[in-house]
């Protein structure tokens, strides 16, 4: 008997996931997309979008097997009862004004929004314990995050995914505006690739590219999605997302000019094996009126049109998975030239208490068209303890960037579409209807420099107080312990010292 | 106190020569009732020779046979501990609190059976120091009554530890007990122990004769002690401090503090000269096609070199306008400055910046680099490096920070306005657009002024507003390029001196350590640097100079300087802190740190506190004359108390005087208007002669008051009124050398002497013209001739009228257009307090 359970359980460990295989197919699917865009600056941004599906109940235990989705961020959402993930890591700052707008913005530092089952008791204990799971996962600070800088949005950050009731209670939204990007956090964000940095669009995330940029954004949003069209079932949807936005200045010396290889340094020579969808779009839309014009190499197979951020847009489309796209050159490398070089009212206000949370101000204005909004927000710079200063406490402090989340009129009517089939970039937040696209932007965080006492202090008042104490506890002890005698008249003269002399030899005490 | 106060209570003054310590001793022990006196004094001691020694004769008092003088030998290890000791008796009666004072030690052997008992612990003998002076005695058997008071020889305290000096053996010093036998001796043994010098009797000690009237402060009772001696010696100290701050001990060299800017590690590229002048030249043409600033020619270069351009419409009412508004806007002192646009009074224009963002920066930092630009065609070269410094930063992958490329118009009325709007905040009342690009906070700021293809040095100023200067980090930045470079770098537009270990050194120090003082006096923004300071924005400005001589410097090395700079700040992790803020500089390399200057005004500072000392002491001493009846005759008619005294006839001069400085701020911009329709006068003419005429007003103040205030008690009248003026003026000293010290040290250097010696007899005309003198607007024309000669271009007399006259329109300009509080403090501040001098020299 005690032999016959482990071999049962070893027969059950072999055949598991064969008989999964072949019971249930197409449970996982990953898609991949890079959308590059030139900005209207001149400058190239490109955004990578990685999706990976799962048909199944995460939320239950028991949850063994991962395929493509990663393990570490499964187990997450078991443990923690998560329903929403929204983590993005931003060095940079999206110009609007340059640049229009971004696909996916992000603030400038760490980001980081959950929306927890309503299961969850104590919401805020396991939201510690997730940005600090969080923190190890992809090498950041994350666990700097308590309750100092959580907020607890009313108005802003709904549910992206599947939602039946959205109690902000279960809500919990922090930023840590001075958190660096680099390396160390691109890493372990490629590994949750299924074909990480080994083949497909993934090939051309090389860090010293990437981080040759003039904005650099990652960002994994996992949130539960419609299995089906009727919605009976959810899927959990992981999307990685990238953006880069190249300085075409700096690179180009001052052309538009735009190449795969020039931009990150490596062609794409082979699609991911595990994917289902693989795809390049191509920004070709004629921005400027006057004639200039733009040569795509190689000519796209196919186009897309569609309207994105309220503008009509056309897409060249390459498809990594059409074979004959990197047999004929081994490997592509998309060029670009320009033919000619370009020439409702509600305020939620909750007051911030010291050392505790942060002030959170909400608004929901109506804005007028043509219009410069102005919201200013008076403070005190106070003295903190002085252990509360940071070690570079003269480089000032950070205020979190602020939020405007937007309902846009579209220009242009967007007809609807399949959901699962448009491209990524576009699928991201949930649009009602096609006469408003969805926007989200951030303000640039501000550094304030708080009264800041010189610390070179303590060090000067011990100088000056050992100084103090050796000089006069030197002199008092000396004092105190001098010993004094009383001379006594020469009365003796050589016979007394004769005498003592004797004396001292004999070892009597003296006269 | 009556005469047998001679208590536990009374003190005696006591200082060492270098300090003016009150050390209070143990007098009473010294005077029990007369004829008890028993012990103490001769610790105390040491008059200078030739000078009746108070404790000698203190010593008539008492009875002590000559006959036995026991020597006590006490381990002296150090000098040190034994003056510490010799401090320690002189504090507090010694007795009484039990200190191990020497003095107690004698007493403890005043009656003990000293000859046998050996005395090994000094606890012991301090035990018994406590006996004589604490009623019962301890014991029966206790020495200390073993003998009788009368008899008991006066021991000698072992205080002497002075150097090398009589009764000095090596480590061992000998005590002298009891030397004094006669009144007159001469420095003693005892005498000689411990130097310190006394300053005072008490008044109702025995001891009554005994007043010094040495060379020193005087505070005595009954007559005023006139000595002035240390008076003059404190001011002669302050001034001599003064002039010591450029020789090496005081001086010293530069060092860069802040460790993200410590090596000269980046090399700089910087190769845009060429296209720096013609930035220039097309940037002249359209200034002098367009007269104003070529705004769309600006934001499309600044646009094609690749930044993020943004323009600010300004405006701003002057407060006295129109054309002959120019003849007194003048730049430096004595330089006409530009001339301003102006339409009804109205001054606007137009600033052009452009942004570089740094890549992957969330704009939270940045620098700043500046040129100002007045209508005239000054500084196009500076145009011209600044664009061609920024195409160049623009190919740069390094920035950590974005770079703020900033023209302004009107030089800084233009960077006001721009640095209003920055910070979103509104000081001056000027009318400006908003920002449509902001870049975070300013780090450190470089204004560039350049009106030459080539130049022979780079001069820096760093006087900003208010007398504000930014850290020294900013200068030994640009110090440590010049010397890369090799560029020839002035301050005050005066070479570095080379050898400061010779005489030649520091004298030439000395006239860029006086330039700077009066630079940082007037207050003024010296380069639009000035108004960065305000906002904490460590800021300098560069000013090309083109001189005669042979070898010049092209744009490219300028432009690589500043390049270098700019890596360096951005290479900064915090702001710059971590040098000084608050320094003089005798020279580029070599500075002199708060510590060491602020004695000098302190010394200035000390005068006042003395005479107001001495002031006090005789209203006091008269205000108890009275009371005794032998004491100094005093006024003949009743005096009230002395806390009354005057303090009600004091409000009537202090408020006319006060009520004069208001009118001096308020009037000249007021009735400006009335003053045009009245006088053939333009508006800035009607200001200043406004100005000059109640400020001469004033002078008639005394022959209005004398009528006003009824006193009773002309003499008390004016100590009082003299009093209260003298501490006005020490506070405000104190509190402008404090913020700006070369204005508190240059007002101090001039009123102090003054303001001492100022009343109602004596010379009074002699009084009179140095009180006119040194008047704050005497010393403002002053400074403008110290000012020209030390730039080694003397002014004649005509000339230095009117250029006192410009200066005086400036003052009140900038004082409304920037914010400089030269204005406000000479009118409402130090004219009243001056004032009060007056009043008092003219007392009746």
């Amino acid at each position: 008997m005690a032999a016959a359970i482990p071999l049962s359980l070893l027969v059950l460990l072999l055949l598991g996931p064969g008989g999964w295989c072949l019971a249930e197919h197409p449970r996982d699917s990953l898609r991949e997309e890079l959308v590059i865009t030139p900005l209207p600056s001149g400058d190239v941004a490109a955004t990578f979008q990685f999706r990976t599906r799962w048909d199944s109940e995460l939320q239950r235990e028991g949850v063994s097997h991962y395929r493509l989705f990663p393990k570490a961020l499964g187990q997450l959402i078991s443990k923690y009862s998560l329903r929403e993930l929204h983590l993005s890591f931003t060095q940079g700052f999206w110009r609007t004004r340059y640049w229009g707008p971004p696909f996916l913005q992000a603030p400038s530092g760490a980001e980081l929004w959950v929306w927890f089952q309503d299961t969850v008791t104590d919401v805020d204990k396991s939201w510690k314990e997730l940005s600090n799971v969080l923190s190890g996962i992809f090498c950041a600070s994350l666990n700097f995050i308590d309750s100092t800088n959580t907020v607890t949005p009313t108005a802003s950050f709904k549910p992206l995914g599947l939602a039946n009731d959205t109690d902000h209670y279960f809500l919990r939204y922090a930023v840590l505006p001075r958190e660096v990007v680099c390396t160390e956090n691109l890493t372990p964000w490629k590994k949750l690739l299924p074909c990480s940095s080994k083949a497909g669009l993934s090939v051309l995330l090389k860090a010293d590219r990437l981080f040759h940029t003039s904005y650099h954004s990652q960002a994994v949003h996992i949130r539960p999605v419609c299995r089906n069209a009727r919605c009976t079932s959810i899927s959990w949807e992981l999307r990685q997302t990238l953006s880069v936005v190249f300085d075409a200045f700096i690179t180009g010396q001052g052309k538009k000019d735009w190449s795969l290889f020039r931009m990150f340094s490596r062609t794409l020579t082979e699609p991911c094996p595990l994917a289902s969808e693989s795809r390049v779009y191509v920004d070709i839309t004629n921005y400027n009126q006057d004639n200039e014009t733009l040569e795509v190499h190689p000519s796209p197979t196919t186009t897309y049109q569609d309207v994105i951020l309220g503008t009509r847009k056309t897409y060249a489309i390459y498809d990594l998975l059409d074979s004959a796209m990197i047999n004929n050159s081994r490997n592509l490398n998309i060029q670009l030239k320009w033919k000619r070089p370009p020439e409702n009212g509600y305020i939620h206000y909750q007051p911030a208490q010291d050392r505790l949370q942060p002030h959170l101000l909400e608004m929901l204005i109506q804005l007028p068209a043509n219009s410069v909004t102005k919201v200013s927000i008076q403070f005190e710079r106070a003295l903190l303890k002085w252990t509360e200063y940071t070690p570079d406490p003269n480089h000032g402090f950070y205020v979190s960037p602020s939020v405007l989340s937007a309902l846009v009129p579209s220009m242009v009517a967007a007809k609807p579409v399949d959901w699962e089939e448009s491209p990524l970039f576009n699928s991201l937040f949930p649009v009602s209807d096609g006469s408003n696209y969805f926007v989200r932007l951030y303000t640039e965080p501000l550094l304030v420099n708080l009264p800041t006492p010189d610390f070179s202090m303590p060090y000067n008042v011990i100088c000056l107080t050992c100084t103090v104490v050796a000089v006069c506890y030197g002199s008092f002890y000396n004092l105190l312990t001098r010993t004094f005698h009383i001379e006594e008249p020469r009365t003796g003269g050589l016979a007394k010292r004769l005498a003592n002399l004797i004396r001292r030899a004999r070892g009597v005490p003296l006269l | 106190m009556t005469s047998d106060s001679c208590g536990p209570s009374s003190r005696l003054y006591l200082a060492a020569p270098d300090q003016l310590g009150l050390l209070s001793s143990g007098c009473g022990a010294t005077c029990l009732p007369p004829g008890r006196c028993t012990a103490g004094p001769t610790l105390l001691g040491a008059a200078p020779s030739g000078l009746p020694n108070p404790l000698t004769s203190c010593r008539l008092h008492q009875h002590r046979p000559p006959s036995s003088r026991p020597l006590l030998w006490a381990r002296a290890p150090s000098a040190l501990d034994m003056r510490a000791g010799a401090s320690v008796s002189g504090t507090g009666s010694a007795g009484e609190r039990g200190s191990p004072g020497l003095t107690g030690a004698a007493c403890g052997h005043r009656g003990g059976d000293w000859r046998r008992e050996r005395v090994r612990r000094w606890e012991r003998v301090r035990s018994r120091a406590a006996l004589p002076r604490h009623g019962p005695p301890v014991g029966p058997g206790s020495p200390a009554r073993a003998r009788p008071p009368r008899a008991a020889p006066q021991r000698a305290a072992v205080v002497r530890t002075g150097l090398g000096e009589a009764g000095t053996r090596g480590p061992w010093t000998r005590a002298a007990g009891g030397p004094m036998r006669g009144p007159h001796r001469g420095p003693g043994p005892l005498q000689l122990l411990a130097p310190l010098r006394l300053l005072a009797p008490f008044r109702s000690c025995p001891l009554e004769a005994l007043r010094i009237s040495g060379p020193g402060l005087a505070l005595g009772s009954g007559v005023p002690m006139q000595d002035s001696g240390f008076s003059v010696l404190s001011y002669v100290a302050g001034i001599a401090w003064f002039l010591a701050l450029v020789f090496p001990p005081l001086t010293q060299r530069t060092y860069m503090s802040e460790n993200a800017m410590g090596s000269t590690m980046v090399e700089e590229q910087f190769a845009g000269g060429d296209r720096a002048r013609a930035f220039a030249r097309d940037f002249a043409a359209h200034r002098k096609k367009s007269g104003a600033l070529p705004v769309a020619w600006l934001e499309r270069t600044m646009r094609s070199v690749g930044l993020e351009v943004y323009t600010q419409s300004f405006s701003r009412k002057l407060p006295f306008p129109d054309e002959t508004h120019e003849r007194y806007v003048l730049g430096e002192w004595g330089v006409p400055g530009p001339r301003k646009h102006l339409e009804g009074g109205m001054v606007s224009g137009t600033n052009v910046y452009g942004i570089l963002r740094a890549p992957r920066a969330a704009s939270t930092e940045s620098l700043v680099l500046t040129v100002p630009c007045g209508s005239d065609s000054t500084n196009s070269q500076a145009v011209g490096l600044l664009l061609a410094l920024a195409a160049h930063f623009r190919g740069q992958i390094y920035w950590a920070k974005d770079i703020i490329f900033l023209v302004t118009e009107h030089d800084l009325l233009g960077t006001e306005a721009w640095l209003e709007a920055y910070h979103d905040v509104n000081v001056t009342g000027m009318q400006s657009s908003p920002l449509q690009g902001r870049a975070g906070a300013i780090q450190a700021a470089v204004a560039l002024e350049l009106s030459s293809d080539v130049v022979t040095s780079l001069d820096v100023a760093v006087e900003g507003l208010n007398g504000q200067l930014p850290n020294l980090d900013l200068l030994n930045l640009f110090q440590t390029f010049c010397q890369k470079g090799g560029l020839l770098c002035t301050l005050q537009g005066k070479l570095q001196p080379q050898d400061w270990t010779s005489l030649d050194g520091p004298l030439q120090g000395l006239q860029t350590l006086l330039l700077m003082v009066l630079r940082q006096a007037s207050g003024r923004p010296h380069g639009s640097h000035g108004l960065f300071l305000r906002y904490r924005v460590e800021a300098l400005t560069l000013r090309g100079i083109n001189s005669f001589r042979q070898y010049k410097y092209d744009l490219v090395a300028v432009g690589k300087a500043l390049e270098g700079m700019f890596r360096k700040l951005n290479h900064l992790l915090e702001r710059l802190h971590q040098s000084f803020f608050l320094y003089l500089l005798p020279g580029l390399s070599r500075f002199v740190s708060i510590g060491l200057y602020m004695p000098a005004v302190g010394f200035l500072l000390l005068v006042l506190g003395l005479k107001a000392l001495e002031l006090w002491m005789q209203l006091h001493e008269a205000g108890m004359g009275l009371e005794e009846p032998g004491g100094a005759p005093g006024p003949s008619v009743p005096l009230p108390p002395s806390q009354g005294v005057g303090l009600a006839s004091l409000v009537a001069p202090l408020l006319i005087s006060q009520a004069m400085g208001l009118a001096l701020y308020v009037l000249p911009v007021l009735g400006q208007h009335v003053a045009t329709q009245h006088f053939p006068v333009a508006e800035a003419e009607a200001v200043v002669l406004t100005l000059l005429a109640i400020y001469a007003a004033g002078l008639a103040l005394p022959h209005n008051t004398h009528r006003v205030v009824s006193t009773q008690a002309p003499d008390r009248g004016w100590m009082a009124l003299k009093l209260v003026a003298l501490i006005y003026l020490a506070l405000q000293l104190g509190c402008i050398a404090l913020t700006n010290f070369s204005l508190g040290f240059l007002l101090a250097t001039s009123m102090v002497p003054a303001a001492a010696l100022a009343k109602p007899h004596g010379p009074r005309t002699l009084y009179a013209a140095l009180l006119v003198l040194t008047s704050p607007a005497a010393m403002l024309l002053g400074s403008l001739f110290l000012w020209r000669e030390l730039q080694e271009a003397p002014l004649s007399l005509a000339e230095g009228w009117q250029l006192f006259l410009a200066a005086l329109a400036q003052g009140v300009l900038e004082h409304h257009t920037y914010g400089a509080l030269l204005f406000p403090l000479l009118s409402l501040g130090l004219y009243p307090c001056w004032l009060l001098f007056w009043n008092v020299l003219f007392w009746k």
